[in-house]
């Protein structure tokens, strides 16, 4: 990933307010040319743009959806102060990010709510409930009991989708803090795994590990909502 | 089935990095051979692709309307238009 970045700042064109901009370096460069210049629909755009992905990293280091919004606020404030300090070394958005992670740091050390990002999240309890899977001194132990094998979901259950959205997302909010951050910013904003790791400072093990969880977590809420076919009533 | 076959109980928890296509050859080869032959995995698989799906298509919430309304506030302190040139 590293490298890929150098390559960006390899080729830094000119900076400019050239509409239409491509992506990439010479796009970031052009953006913050416009903000430079205090093209306030520039910045509104980009706040709407990268705000929902702050507010999950931010989310990571404090201790609820409020503080939240004050570190990307402040962030905001940073990056409209600190602009002339855009090299194009990174994307705009990481570095965008990187300070939201600072500020977010800070504001969690201040909360003394740190999350122990070092530690993983692992409670001992597998993705499934035990209790679904044959015993010692069955000849099929670890299989799938008969109650406890899951059923496909109907596509009539599927076809719910805005349920199903609803749903997950107000299961997602209710995650063990580490678990929700780690799939927010994979399974929801679709950053990759080394932007998680680098911006949250953990390694691609633990990332894996929250990440399984959160999503086995995810699947069983689901899986009790919408019952477990005509299995179980 | 192998010595080295996987039950049930083990493929769940690797199925996340099944997913991310982040298990070795051999392991990921393992999964698929389980799956052939055991409908309940193959739905664990199915749902876990679903919760995936539902997940992508989550709106993550964005700022508050104040929240946004005092950054352009600020932005306008911090950034007066420049004339052009």
């Amino acid at each position: 990933m590293r490298r890929r970045i150098e390559s960006l700042h390899h080729g830094r064109p000119v900076p400019g307010l050239s509409p239409g901009v491509a992506s990439g370096a010479g796009a970031d460069l052009a953006l913050v040319g416009r903000l430079l210049a205090g093209d306030e629909t520039a910045f509104a755009e980009i706040v709407a743009a990268y705000s929902p992905l702050m507010l999950h990293i931010a989310r990571g280091f404090v201790s609820n959806r409020a503080s939240a919004e004050d570190v990307v606020q402040e962030a905001w404030l940073g990056v409209c102060r600190g602009l002339e300090a855009f090299e194009g070394r990174s994307s705009l958005r990481t570095w965008v990010l990187a300070i939201t992670r600072n500020v977010g740091r800070r504001r969690g050390a201040v909360e003394a709510k740190e999350l122990p990002w070092s530690q993983i999240d692992d409670d001992g309890n597998g993705a499934v409930d035990p209790a679904r899977f044959r015993g010692p001194g069955d000849p099929w132990c670890g299989g799938w009991t008969e109650v406890g094998a899951p059923v496909p979901w109907s596509p009539e259950q599927l076809a719910l989708d805005g349920e199903a959205r609803r749903l997950v997302t107000r299961y997602l909010d209710e995650l063990p803090d580490r678990q929700r951050t780690v799939v927010a910013l994979c399974d929801v904003d679709g950053l990759g795994v080394d932007q998680v790791c680098e911006i949250l400072g953990i390694s691609p093990g633990n990332q894996r590990v929250l990440l399984h969880r959160g999503r086995a977590r995810l699947r069983q809420l689901l899986e009790d909502y919408y019952g477990r076919g005509e299995v179980h009533p | 089935m192998s010595e080295s076959a996987l039950t049930c109980k083990e493929i769940v928890e690797l199925v996340s990095d099944y997913l991310d296509g982040g298990l070795d050859e051999r392991t990921a080869r393992l999964v698929d051979e389980h799956l052939a032959l055991c409908p309940g995995c193959d739905a664990y698989l199915d749902q876990m692709r679903q919760t995936l799906k539902v997940l992508g298509s989550v709106t993550p919430e964005n700022l508050s309307e104040s929240t946004r309304d005092g950054l352009l506030a600020a932005f306008r302190d911090i950034r007066p238009p420049q004339p052009k040139g």
